[in-house]
């Protein structure tokens, strides 16, 4: 990993980093990733990836639920949280001009 | 009376008993709160909403409507949101966010209403401090401050569950909610001398829990005792329509075994866990364990020995590896949850931005800690074309390894005993500097998250600067009542679980 791979990363994850923040995570990712390079010694062929615990243990339908309105109208409660908000709308810098 | 040395089965019976109300409890535990704010245990306390559901929770008791646990109050990790209480997962992003709903957990805790008929009737006392995030094994990365230990306030309290397992400590709370991800629940209330256990993955509710790693993310309870644990877990645990990965058969009586000796039919006293079978696996007793971490455990595996269990010696191969499993898997699912978080619909916004883009970035810079933003790189890293197959997928592929070994090894044994952690707790500040370093001392409790299996904390000791130790004890899947069963007999032949920590100011 270099540099410009955390400015990429940065950049992808939507944050800033100004260039010495970047030359002092350089450090701490590449350490994390020198411990991410052990996995690469495992012999993994033939093994299927595990995304959810309880799938090692047995199948697991994905459960639907029946097609009826659960929500109650909470319009109000959900826009109190808004850092911008106008006639009911989340309010963003224009788009297009 | 000292109603923050006693446990909350015996709470309950007093409750029952009239010799107390839940209006005297709550605000004994208000005051205390109000006294011992130096341990920065609590994010936000409102004394009036709690004592609103105090008031409630006694015409329950007195209308004869009351369950068991109505009128005692309990604190809420501030992962968990509120109606009420802020909820803010210890991050600047989330200052002041009011949510318009209760999660599950403390619906189901909470007092119940019209829309919650099953409510235990708890009392909320607050939302307490955690690792940003619940990304920590200090509570060093809350944005509020980290939490400081109540049997040494230069050390830390542990994470990310840390103002949960400081306010029991404290004598702040009689029992918390805590979440665990990696260890969360079980290491800090190794650090702070309390019972805690992380049930099987699926079986608490994650809706209203603010997501770290959903495939990895369990809550449950921090407590004084086994029994509290278990009293806690019954009635937070339950089957959710509103989480797709809560299982169908949640909700028991985790409670069940706690008096019974292991074997059915065996009637002697000094042998209840005759026919228990524990595991130790080597590993976790190989180089970097503290000398006296490895005492005390080995200790408690002599204690179990003596109530009639036998030792056996089984093997975890990959349990080094779960650490770059783990800081892969983990920071890929948060990267992918922390990207709501983008100064729109609800959070902090940034004051200054040129665009919409702009805005995202600027807003996610200065309202995440740089814990988080870590994790968050290190997401989008091992998620990015190219690089996927290589970390992504072979950490889910050595995961499935990770839960094949723990069969393996329950092939021998029932339960598996080791330590929680490496070493107590440390000096605040002392690994700060080296995410690596706080990384490693996640290292005996990673591996029960990615398998989905229930763990638990059970104080088992001290080192020589009166710090307490954890030992954990692992079970197969589901087999949380059996843990429990173990840890209350084992409670009943030791006294570690009730020395109390230095007395509020």
């Amino acid at each position: 990993m270099k540099l410009d791979d955390v400015q990429r990363i940065a950049h992808l994850s939507r944050l800033e980093l100004n260039q010495a923040e970047a030359e002092a995570v350089l450090p701490q990712l590449q350490a994390i990733f020198s411990l991410v390079e052990e996995m690469q010694a495992v012999d993994t062929s033939g093994l299927e990836p595990l995304a959810h615990p309880i799938l090692f243990l047995r199948d697991l339908a994905q459960p639907m639920r029946v097609d009826q309105v659960t929500e109650l109208d909470q319009r109000a409660e959900n826009m109190q949280s808004a850092p911008a908000q106008h006639d009911g709308y989340f309010l963003v810098p224009k788009v297009i001009e | 009376m000292s109603w923050h040395n006693t446990p909350i089965a015996l709470m309950a019976k007093a409750l029952a008993a009239k010799e107390v109300s839940s209006t005297e409890l709550t605000q004994y535990f208000l005051d205390r709160i109000e006294a011992g704010k130096q341990w920065n245990a609590y994010l936000d306390v409102n004394a009036h909403l709690s004592l609103e559901q105090a008031n409630k929770a006694d015409q329950l008791i007195s209308s004869g409507k009351a369950g068991q646990l109505t009128g005692i109050p309990v604190a809420h990790k501030d992962v968990f949101v509120t109606r009420g209480w802020k909820s803010t997962a210890a991050s600047k992003i989330l200052a002041g966010y009011q949510s318009p709903f209760d999660a599950t957990v403390v619906a189901n805790l909470g007092i119940p209403d019209e829309n919650n008929p099953h409510g235990a009737g708890m009392v909320c006392l607050g939302k307490t401090n955690m690792d940003e995030f619940a990304m920590g094994s200090s509570n060093e990365n809350s944005a509020f401050g980290p939490v400081l230990n109540p049997w040494n306030a230069a050390y830390v309290a542990g994470g990310s569950s840390g103002g949960s397992a400081a306010a029991v400590a404290a004598g702040l709370a009689p029992i918390a909610t805590g979440t665990d991800t990696g260890g969360s629940i079980r290491q800090p209330a190794a650090f702070c001398g309390l019972t805690g256990i992380k049930p099987s993955y699926g079986r608490v509710s994650r809706y209203g829990m603010i997501a770290y790693a959903s495939s990895l993310d369990q809550a449950g309870p921090m407590g004084k005792t086994a029994e509290d644990c278990a009293l806690l877990l019954s009635a937070m645990s339950s089957h959710d329509p509103r989480d797709s990965t809560s299982l169908a058969d949640s909700g028991e009586d985790y409670g069940r075994y706690l008096n019974q000796h292991w074997r059915e039919g065996n009637t002697n006293p000094a042998k209840p866990l005759e026919g228990l079978r524990v595991g130790l696996p080597k590993e976790f007793f190989a180089e970097g364990l503290a000398d006296d971490v490895a005492k005390s455990v080995n200790e408690a595996a002599k204690l179990l020995e003596n109530l009639g269990a036998t030792l056996v010696e089984v093997s975890l191969p990959k349990t080094k590896l779960s650490i770059p499993v783990y800081y892969v898997l983990a920071p890929a699912e948060a990267s992918s949850n922390l990207s709501r978080f983008d100064g729109v619909r609800y959070g902090y916004r940034a004051n200054g931005y040129r665009d919409l883009n702009d805005m995202y970035a600027k807003s996610r810079t200065e309202g995440f800690g740089s814990e988080v933003k870590r994790r968050i790189m290190i997401g989008t890293y091992v998620l990015c074309h190219g690089y996927y197959d290589a970390y992504y997928l072979q950490a889910q592929k050595i995961r499935r390894i990770i839960a094949a070994d723990f069969q393996a090894a329950f092939n021998q044994c029932d339960v598996i005993l080791g330590p929680v952690a490496p070493d107590v707790a440390w000096r605040l500040g002392e690994k700060s500097k080296d995410p690596v370093q706080m990384y490693l001392e996640d290292i005996y409790t990673l591996s029960t998250n990615l398998a989905g299996l229930p763990a638990m904390s059970v104080p088992c000791g001290f080192n020589t600067n009166n710090l307490p130790i954890g030992m954990q004890l692992i079970g197969n899947y589901f087999s949380e009542a059996r843990l429990l069963q173990v840890a209350h007999q084992y409670q009943q032949a030791s006294d570690w679980h009730l020395r109390p920590a230095s007395e509020v100011a």
